[in-house]
């Protein structure tokens, strides 16, 4: 379990300033330049979502080391937030309703966080638990939050940022892109702060922490409210950017095991763990469909397909986990430490 | 000698790739956006199966619609929102989409401002969108036959001729027991409306998603006594209902199903307790219908079939697949009668299904006379005043137990034409002037005509 705890890596190796600009380069400049629509909108921009909200719950679980089953409320308590405050406040910018976003989501993840104080491991999960069903009966109980839509569901405001229009495939993208690449780099900023210190002091040995000075309470809330602030604006990307639909249905227990398992598979306590794991959960199982679609053709039955997928991919979750149960991001560090000895 | 059968060869091989050609150049796609696997897999395997196995009987029967042959191709959806956004932004570029068949509100929802950019038709039968029902707003969502209104008022009319006239309602008591989702609650406002308007008493009784624990609902309607329970279920929630209530002393022929509670997979789970229950439909059950008598002797007998268990052939979902094939291939040749006999775009199926006015006498020429009733789609009204039946599940099979039973349409309408003037608004369209666009109809006609002549 140590190795899954090992702070991330040291700059220098793969993740150094020149890999990340270069995959920056990729992602800004290639990436819009070649990409299909469909590229865009059913793998990458998803993707960009879902692994804005693992980087999220990395940050309480992962670095904090207090386990959350209640991402995708959170998810759903910003989307619910944007759509409301650019519903109400009129002319109110995109940026500045995403930002609210993220701070009623971090409120809500405030309120979530409280029992963290007093429960660990396990039963601080089922407490979690109760915020998750909390807000999706909330949300299909109060009118108001959709707007009074008879049947809940809403639809996304438009994508329009200071006159420009982020409406087709590729301005979904970059805009989600942006997104997640300024709260990445956030997030990176931050768990290289005395306060990330604090978050891994807390997980490694909460006594500990607490002897040499860490205020043990109020960086519990504090990884809550940072946590849920991304993890709300990951659920604003999810419904605007992606679905443009919003219904609490879409947010429910299987998508916060889904990041759940994004985190783990990819990694617990590492910046590029979200991303490999969402590559993982999110666009292997495409891959893999399109890949058997290829090979048996259009006529094949689709629910064996389905089906045949799903072991594919348990079975390779399996041997992920135990060729290196530190996830993904320890594989690729072990990989790439290994073609630079024998280079 | 043998040269000149390689000649003939290659001119008879020539011959036949100019011919496929020919076929490929002329084909109207269906993508499919289906659900084999998951929870909702009953539904998804019975009214995917049912429309495949109509483009079959066209295509193999007819050579396609006038020469253009039907084509299509699945991807699963699970009825998962997300899924159903991944096959649409897959499938979306092929060539010749007619329209899009999801059968889920959630992606459904999801897709209505990708296909209004992309102009091409979401059909969303028997349930979706109520306001989608104003085609002026929502020039390219249509849900056909039955939207979640016109349901609630089918019920409510059924209910009055069982008890001898909707004055006869005063003072009645009404509990509706609905599945705790979007599509649960989308009636609620309409079950208020009508109690008003008829004078009876409704409770409103949500089951938490999935309903397969009702003990507390029901103990509430004991003490309630309602005259009838109307269940609005969904998956498993149905047979729950149907046995707890038999558990509990309430007679299954006093509940009625709305539409998505109303097929074999609802009552047989449930056994005895679903004896005497009574459901809304468009579509009667059963397989003795022409079309779908055809289906078994052109498509099945031939191996061709899509459903693996024939004992499905002629069920509610199964049935209801035959009808949204019918409704999309019918839209399709109407549209072909004004734009050509070729593949067409979009935008022209959209016509199609804005003129698709399929009387008595048409339905009895397609096979499906007693199947379902009429349908009249115009440019304002997407849905087409379907009317509705009410099936009773005797044990083993359903019984037609009403005559077609017309849905209060007229006073629906103003309450949808708020819903979706809000939304024109909300969205910042210009609701499309439908009279002015019937005008331009009538002068190309006219002209097309002379030009005839």
């Amino acid at each position: 379990m140590s190795t899954a705890l090992d702070l991330p890596a040291k700059p220098r190796d793969l993740s150094g300033p020149v890999g990340i600009a270069l995959l920056l380069a990729l992602a800004f400049g290639l990436v819009p330049l070649t990409a299909s629509d469909y590229l865009f909108e059913a793998i990458l921009t998803p993707f960009l979502a879902l692994a804005l909200a693992g980087l999220g719950l990395n940050l309480l679980t992962g670095y904090a080391g207090l386990l959350s089953l209640g991402s995708s409320a959170f998810m759903a308590v910003g989307a619910y937030a944007a759509f409301n405050l650019s519903l109400r406040v009129p002319g109110l910018p995109l940026p500045v309703s995403i930002l609210g976003a993220g701070l009623v989501a971090a409120a809500a993840g405030l309120v979530a966080g409280l029992p963290s104080l007093r429960l660990k491991g396990f039963y601080l999960a089922v407490s979690t638990l109760a915020a998750q069903f909390f807000v999706a009966w909330a949300l299909n109980r109060i009118g108001w939050l959709s707007n009074d839509s008879p049947s809940g569901v809403i639809n996304a405001p438009r994508l329009v940022v200071a006159g420009q229009s982020f409406e087709d495939a590729r301005g979904r993208y970059l805009f989600s892109l942006a997104i997640v690449s300024f709260l990445t780099f956030a997030t990176g900023r931050l768990v290289n702060s005395p306060t990330g210190r604090n978050l891994v002091a807390i997980r490694d040995s909460e006594v500990a922490a607490r002897i040499v000075g860490v205020k043990v309470a109020r960086t519990k809330l504090l990884a809550f409210a940072l946590s849920c602030f991304i993890v709300g604006i990951a659920g604003v990307l999810w419904a605007f950017a992606y679905l443009r639909t919003v219904e609490p249905a879409g947010f429910n227990l299987d998508r916060s095991f889904q990041i759940l398992f994004i985190v783990i598979i990819g990694g617990l306590g590492t910046l590029r763990g979200a991303f490999l794991g969402a590559g993982f959960i999110v666009v292997l199982p495409l891959v893999l469909s399109r890949l058997g679609a290829a090979l048996l053709g259009d006529s094949f039955d689709s629910g064996t397909l389905e089906m045949v997928q799903r072991i594919v991919l348990g079975a390779l979750i399996v041997i992920v986990l135990i060729r290196e149960p530190a996830g993904l991001s320890a594989l690729l560090h072990r990989t790439a430490r290994r073609l630079r000895l024998s280079a | 000698m043998p040269r000149s059968t390689s000649i003939r060869a290659l001119l008879a091989g020539a011959a036949l790739l100019a011919l496929g050609a020919g076929a490929s150049a002329d084909e109207q796609y269906f993508p499919l956006q289906s659900y084999r696997v998951g929870p909702y897999a009953a539904g998804g395997t019975g009214f995917f199966g049912g429309f495949i196995d109509y483009l079959n009987l066209v295509n193999s029967r007819d050579g396609g619609v006038n020469g253009v042959k039907l084509t299509w191709s699945e991807g699963e959806t699970q009825y998962e929102v997300e899924r159903g956004v991944e096959v649409y932004e897959r499938l979306k570029s092929r060539p010749g989409i007619a329209a899009w068949n999801p059968l889920s509100v959630g992606i459904a929802y999801a897709m209505i401002d990708r296909i209004t950019a992309d102009k091409v038709p979401l059909i969303t039968i028997n349930h979706g969108r109520t306001d989608s029902t104003d085609g002026r707003v929502f020039p390219f969502v249509f849900p056909l036959l039955l939207n979640p209104y016109s349901e609630t008022s089918g019920i409510v009319e059924y209910l009055a001729t069982r008890e001898g006239g909707l004055d006869k309602l005063k003072g009645k008591t009404i509990a509706v027991l609905y599945h705790g989702s979007p599509y649960g609650k989308e009636t609620i406002p309409i079950y208020e409306l009508l109690s008003k308007k008829y004078g009876f008493k409704v409770e409103q009784i949500e089951v938490p998603h999935p309903g397969n624990e009702q003990q507390s609902q029901w103990l509430t309607i004991r003490r309630l006594r309602p005259d009838y329970v109307v269940l609005r279920g969904w998956g498993v929630m149905n047979p729950v209902a149907l046995k707890t209530a038999q558990k509990t002393g309430f007679p299954a022929n006093r509940i009625v199903g709305n539409v998505w509670s109303n097929s074999e997979e609802d009552v047989i789970p449930a056994a005895d307790a679903a004896k005497g229950y009574v459901a809304i439909t468009t579509q009667a059950s059963g397989a003795q219908y022409p079309v779908i008598q055809e289906i078994v002797r052109t498509v099945y007998d031939k191996g061709a079939g899509n459903l693996s268990d024939k004992k499905r052939i002629g069920s509610v979902y199964h049935n209801l697949g035959v009808l949204n094939g019918i409704l999309n291939v019918e839209a399709v040749r109407i549209a072909q009668a004004k734009f050509g006999h070729r593949t067409l775009t979009g935008d022209e199926v959209r016509w199609g299904f804005e003129h698709l006015r399929l009387d008595e006498a048409r339905v009895e020429a397609l096979g499906a006379k007693g199947l379902f009733h009429s349908i009249n789609v115009t440019c304002a009204n997407h849905e087409g005043e379907g009317r509705v039946t009410f099936q009773q599940w005797d044990g083993t099979q359903w019984k037609v137990v009403s005559d077609w039973i017309k849905p209060d349409w007229a006073s629906l309408r103003p309450i949808i034409e708020a819903s979706s003037t809000a939304y024109a608004k909300e969205r910042g369209l210009t609701p499309r002037d439908c009279a002015a666009e019937e005008q331009a109809d009538i002068q190309s006609g006219k002209r097309a005509s002379v030009d005839g002549k």
